[in-house]
């Protein structure tokens, strides 16, 4: 064993570069909040404090501003690990998925489930960087199999494509109740 | 037996056996590819389950649940990479003994030992059944509340070294949950004027959010990995036999996790760890753990396997999740109008008994199909990190958009899956958002509920229950005060290492 003796440290964690960062975000984001209690919340006459509408939020945002506050000091007390500004751009980074995704949504009404899963799975596939033909096919295999599973097999809520209307009448109601 | 044979019809339909098989066999293949995990697939799926019957529903979620853990010990024991995070401890003994060239029995030892605690942890809970439904009536409003509460501050206090942010998480989740339209008075809490904070933030969407599109996040910015894992050759049944010589150890570390799953908000880990250490210190040979010691090994495994069954407990009578896998099942029950709590034991025992019946046999599936499966598990184990998050991402889109086909519903989830990004790869916890949500709703109707009884503050803990919960509380603080204590006279120096990896749930 000797890696942990004590359940403190075997449930320690590492800090990582960027915590002060987090840290500062979280706490600026609870005392924002703890800012707006009075104008976003009401205080109902004649109930009791555990049933005021204003009393969970205030827990929530109280508990959020204290803890927040604390984890903001331990953060700034300890030493400062290198990378933190790397580490934010990772954390950017990642927006650019959020870009790809609400596209993808985005376009599901308009040209189908089926045909906007195949887009979105080839061409992020190659985005990732996988220009091999091996790969790209299993990615549309694996898109196709998604839409088999979900859309037609289990009969998930999901709109049909604005342009499964442009398909002839029989075909038409196919894809709308299958893909 | 009336009820034995009335759950037995219950679960007598291809459906139910369908989602039986698809479950299991999918939660092993799931655990098996790192970076993937139960609460990703849970997540995923869950929505999609809400079509289904109640029983449908959540024998595919428990398969999931109680196989991924069977699953993530290949890759922790051949690769030295947990498949899921409760599997980081197999890897202190498993991985070594793969470099002994005994792949083979640490494989064959963490199956046995994992189906060993999911078993015995069933039939505890068969066996507390009647005790359960004998005292599942005793909690009201006031009694729920405080195990809520009780709860809560063990998810905080079970973050050893991070308890500041737990606690900021765990409130963050109770503010979400605040959020919308409050039940009394009908007002609006922090929803800015806007429509879409009028109706609060869903739990499904949350959940997606920071455990499904993070982890898509989380694979597609970093560099990509293919794993490569040794086949294993030879039977793998040799452990069941040699599981007998450590039977002890198996016993004991699956009592453990039956103990910790029982008890909301602690879970896998410190089962584990109180396991391991219980092991370590009745070994005959203590200077081999961490170095390839079989008793190791099953220490850590039959403890994470005995924890799903015993979590069921808190969850079924009471209605209280424990841990996020369990919170996300809550809404399946919900969403069927079945209330998991005191009422389900009176009411809808055979409905329980079908659940315990699944969980058994889903270990018997899994065992099966891992012991003829593993090589063709190590296979899928070498998918490339990237497309897993092309998929996981792909995924997700069905998961929140099949919920109210809202556009809104996804950009909120993308920005808890940023979110949820940033906390992994910061090493802070997700789940107690998830419990803080869970919980939180919980004890503002309860305490809501209990007040209109409670003229004093000693009204609140004149029951029995509610005064052993209420000391329970007092005592889960006071251990933790002194634990902080002792430990900070020892100046114990604390290694770095990456054991708590909860977040990855």
């Amino acid at each position: 064993m000797g890696r942990f003796e004590t359940l403190q440290q075997m449930f320690r964690r590492y800090r990582r570069p960027g915590d002060l960062v987090f840290a500062t975000i979280f706490l600026l984001f609870a005392l924002w909040l703890a800012s707006q209690l009075q104008n976003q919340t009401i205080w109902a006459n004649g109930q009791q404090l555990f049933a005021q509408p204003r009393f969970w939020p205030a827990v929530g945002v109280f508990g959020m501003a204290g803890f927040g506050a604390l984890h903001f000091l331990s953060s700034v007390a300890s030493d400062r690990i290198p990378g933190r500004w790397p580490e934010v751009v990772t954390w950017i980074r990642s927006l650019e998925f959020v870009g790809w995704f609400l596209a993808y949504v985005w376009l599901v009404p308009w040209v189908g489930y089926l045909l906007a899963t195949l887009l979105f799975m080839g061409v992020l596939t190659i985005r990732m960087g996988y220009r091999e033909l091996r790969m790209i096919g299993a990615a549309m295999a694996t898109g196709l199999a998604i839409v088999l599973l979900f859309r037609t097999f289990l009969q998930v809520r999901l709109p049909g494509g604005q342009l499964y209307h442009l398909l002839p009448d029989g075909l038409s109601t196919f894809m709308l109740t299958y893909f | 037996m009336d009820l034995f044979l009335s759950s037995l019809d219950t679960l007598a339909r291809l459906d139910v056996l369908l989602a039986l098989l698809v479950g299991s066999i999918g939660g092993v293949i799931i655990g098996a590819i790192p970076g993937v995990g139960a609460a990703v697939a849970i997540a995923i799926l869950l929505p999609a389950t809400f079509s289904f019957d109640p029983i449908v529903g959540l024998t595919v979620l428990l398969g999931i649940y109680g196989s991924s853990m069977y699953g993530g010990a290949i890759p922790a024991i051949l690769i030295n990479t947990p498949g899921t995070a409760v599997n980081a401890l197999t890897t202190y003994d498993g991985y070594p003994m793969t470099q002994k060239g005994q792949a083979r029995r640490a494989l064959s030892l963490a199956y046995s030992a994992s189906f060993f605690g999911g078993i015995l942890s069933i039939l505890c809970l068969i066996l507390l059944s009647p005790v359960l439904a004998w005292i599942a009536p005793m909690f009201g409003s006031r009694e729920i509340f405080l195990a809520a509460l009780l709860g809560i501050i063990l998810v905080v206090l079970a973050h050893r070294g991070q308890v500041f942010a737990a606690g900021m998480l765990a409130s963050f989740g109770i503010f979400l949950n605040s959020v919308g339209l409050e039940p009394v008075r009908y007002s609006r809490r922090y929803a800015f004027d806007q429509s879409w904070l009028a109706s609060g933030f869903d739990l499904i969407v949350v959940v997606l959010g920071l455990f499904a599109i993070s982890q898509a996040f989380m694979l597609l910015v970093d560099k990509d990995d293919a794993p490569k894992a040794q086949r294993v050759e030879g039977s793998l049944f040799s452990g069941l036999k040699e599981l007998f010589r450590f039977k002890r150890v198996a016993t004991v570390s699956s009592g453990f996790g039956v103990l910790m799953g029982m008890i909301p908000g602690v879970g896998e880990f410190t089962a584990q760890f109180l396991s391991y250490t219980y092991a370590r210190r009745t070994s005959k040979t203590p200077e081999e753990f961490g170095k390839g010691s079989p008793e190791g090994l099953i220490a850590s495994e039959a403890a994470n396997n005995a924890v799903p069954g015993a979590a069921m407990i808190p969850l079924l009578a009471l209605g209280i999740p424990g841990e996020a896998l369990t919170a996300m099942m809550l809404s399946v029950f919900y969403v069927h109008n079945v209330v998991p709590g005191p009422g389900l034991f009176q009411n809808d025992m055979d409905f329980v008994v079908a659940l315990y019946i699944v969980m058994l046999l889903l270990n018997v599936i899994v065992l099966g199909f891992l012991m003829f499966s593993t090589n063709l598990l190590t296979k899928i184990i070498q998918v490339p990190t990237r497309f897993l998050g092309v998929v996981i991402l792909t995924l997700s889109f069905v998961g929140v958009y099949s919920l109210r086909n809202s556009f809104t519903d996804c950009a909120i989830a993308s920005a808890f899956g940023v979110l949820g990004l940033i906390l992994k790869r910061l090493n802070l916890p997700v789940v107690p958002i998830i419990l803080g949500m869970v919980l939180g709703g919980i004890m503002e109707v309860k305490l809501r509920s209990a007040m209109a009884r409670v003229r004093t503050p000693w009204d609140m803990i004149d029951r029995p229950i509610a005064f052993i919960l209420f000391c329970a509380i007092l005592l889960v603080i006071g251990l933790h005060v002194r634990t902080l204590v002792k430990e900070h006279r020892a100046r114990v120096e604390d290694p770095d290492h990456d054991i708590h990896d909860s977040q990855m749930r």
